[in-house]
C-alpha cells in the first residue's frame, strides 16, 4: 500500500475489496452482538466510522512523533480517547441505546479493525489518505453490520427499526435473536462473499 | 467504595455460570478474532486458552480494585475504559517478564500469545461486565476465572472439530472462517441448552 489511493479507491477498498468483516473476518465480536436490532446496529456503525476515521487521522498526524517501540500503546490510547467521547455522548443523548449496547461501545477500543488500520496504514501515510482509509474501513464495517441486522431483525422480531414488516401472522424465529443465529447469518454472508470473489480452483480442497 | 447492590450469587455459581451458561465467546461473542485465527491447531489453541485464563483472572481482580477503590472514590468513572486498558496492558507485560524469568518452558509455550492478549476483547469485556453487574471482589475474580475457562473450552473444542474436519471437502468459499463460524453456531446452540441452569446476571 505504498502508492496513495484516490478517494474512491480508498473507500471501495474498505467497503468491498478488503471488507474487514467478510474478507478478513476481523472485529466481528460487536458485529455479532449488536445486530439483532437495526437501531442499535446503526448507532454502533456510526460510532465505528467516527472512531476509525478520527483515530486514523490522529495517528497519521502523530506518526513522526511516535517512537516505534511504544506505538501499540499510543494506538490504543488514541482509539480509547475517541471511544470515551463516543461512550459519554451516547450516555448523555441516547441513554436507551447506550444501555442496550452495554459494554460493546467500550469494546470498540479492542476492535481489531481499528488497530489493524492504524498499524497497517495510518502510521506510514499522510493524514488525508489515512482519514479516508479509516473512513473506508469503518464504512465497510458499517455495511456488513447493516447486512447482518437486515436478516436478523425481520426474521427474529418481524420488525425493522421497530416497524412491523413481515405481516401480522409472522412467527418469530427465536433462533435469529439467539447467539447461534448470529453465527449462522455471519457464516452464510462470509461464505457468499468469498464464493463471489474467489475464482474457482480446480483440484483444491 | 463498594458496589451498591451486589448480586446474591455464590462465587462458585458465578464461576460455573461463566463457563457454561454465559460463555464469553458463545453468548457474548467476545474474543472472536484470535479464536478464529488460532484455532487451526490444537497445541496453539490450548496454549492461548491457558494464557487468556491466567490474564483474565488477574485483570478481573485488578480492574475491580482500580474501579471501586481508585476511580469511583475520585469521581473519575469516565476514565474507566482507559484505566482498564492500561491495567490489562501492564498485567500482560509484567506476566511476560515474570514468566521469562521464572519458567522459561512455560514462557516458550505461552510467550508468543501474550502480546495478542492485550487486544483480546474478551479480557476488556470481562472487566466491563463485572463493573456493570456490580460484582464484589470475590465474585469478580471468579467471574474472570470462569470466563477464561469458558473461552479456553470453546477454543479447544473448535480446534478439535476443525482438526477432524481437515480431510473433508468443503464448498468453494466455505473453508477457513466460514466453516469455523458454522461450527461455532452449532456449539452455541448446544450451550444455549444449558443457559437456564445457572443465572448470573
Amino acid at each position: 500500500m505504498a502508492q496513495l489511493p484516490s478517494t474512491r479507491q480508498a473507500l471501495a477498498t474498505g467497503l468491498w475489496y478488503d471488507n474487514a468483516i467478510f474478507r478478513q473476518v476481523l472485529g466481528i465480536c460487536s458485529a455479532l452482538a449488536v445486530t439483532n436490532l437495526m437501531r442499535n446496529t446503526l448507532v454502533m456503525a456510526a460510532g465505528v466510522i467516527y472512531a476509525a476515521s478520527m483515530s486514523s487521522l490522529t495517528m497519521s498526524l502523530l506518526r513522526d512523533a511516535t517512537p516505534r517501540r511504544i506505538r501499540i500503546m499510543v494506538e490504543i490510547l488514541i482509539i480509547a480517547f475517541y471511544v470515551v467521547i463516543l461512550h459519554l455522548f451516547l450516555k448523555a443523548f441516547l441513554p436507551e441505546v447506550s444501555r442496550d449496547l452495554g459494554p460493546y461501545v467500550g469494546l470498540i477500543i479492542t476492535n481489531c479493525i481499528l488497530q489493524g488500520r492504524l498499524e497497517a496504514f495510518a502510521i506510514n501515510n499522510k493524514p488525508w489518505p489515512s482519514f479516508l482509509d479509516g473512513l473506508g474501513s469503518g464504512a465497510g464495517y458499517a455495511a456488513a453490520l447493516i447486512a447482518i441486522a437486515l436478516v436478523r431483525e425481520p426474521l427474529g422480531f418481524g420488525t425493522l427499526l421497530g416497524y412491523p414488516v413481515m405481516g401480522a401472522g409472522w412467527t418469530r424465529w427465536t433462533l435469529m435473536v439467539m447467539p447461534a443465529g448470529a453465527f449462522f447469518v455471519l457464516a452464510l454472508l462470509v461464505w457468499g462473499c468469498r464464493y463471489l470473489s474467489e475464482p474457482p480452483q480446480e483440484g483444491k480442497r | 467504595m463498594m458496589p451498591t447492590d451486589i448480586p446474591p450469587y455464590a462465587p462458585w455459581v458465578i464461576l460455573l455460570g461463566a463457563v457454561i451458561a454465559e460463555n464469553m465467546l458463545l453468548t457474548n461473542f467476545l474474543g472472536m478474532c484470535s479464536y478464529l485465527a488460532i484455532s487451526r491447531e490444537m497445541r496453539a489453541a490450548a496454549g492461548l486458552g491457558a494464557a487468556v485464563t491466567v490474564v483474565m483472572t488477574v485483570t478481573s481482580g485488578l480492574c475491580y480494585v482500580v474501579y471501586w477503590r481508585v476511580l469511583a472514590p475520585l469521581g473519575l468513572e469516565y476514565l474507566q475504559l482507559i484505566a482498564f486498558m492500561l491495567v490489562i496492558a501492564a498485567t500482560v507485560q509484567i506476566l511476560e517478564m515474570a514468566l521469562e524469568r521464572l519458567s522459561p518452558r512455560l514462557y516458550f509455550a505461552l510467550g508468543v500469545f501474550l502480546p495478542l492478549i492485550t487486544v483480546n476483547c474478551a479480557i476488556l469485556g470481562a472487566c466491563l461486565f463485572l463493573q456493570i453487574r456490580n460484582y464484589s471482589l470475590i465474585q469478580s475474580v471468579c467471574y474472570g476465572a470462569g470466563s477464561g475457562l469458558g473461552w479456553w473450552l470453546a477454543i479447544v473444542l473448535l480446534a478439535g472439530i476443525r482438526g477432524r474436519l481437515q480431510p473433508a471437502r468443503l464448498p468453494r468459499g466455505m473453508d477457513g472462517p466460514g466453516i469455523a463460524l458454522v461450527i461455532t453456531g452449532i456449539m452455541a446452540l448446544a450451550f444455549t441448552g444449558l443457559a437456564g441452569m445457572l443465572s448470573i446476571r
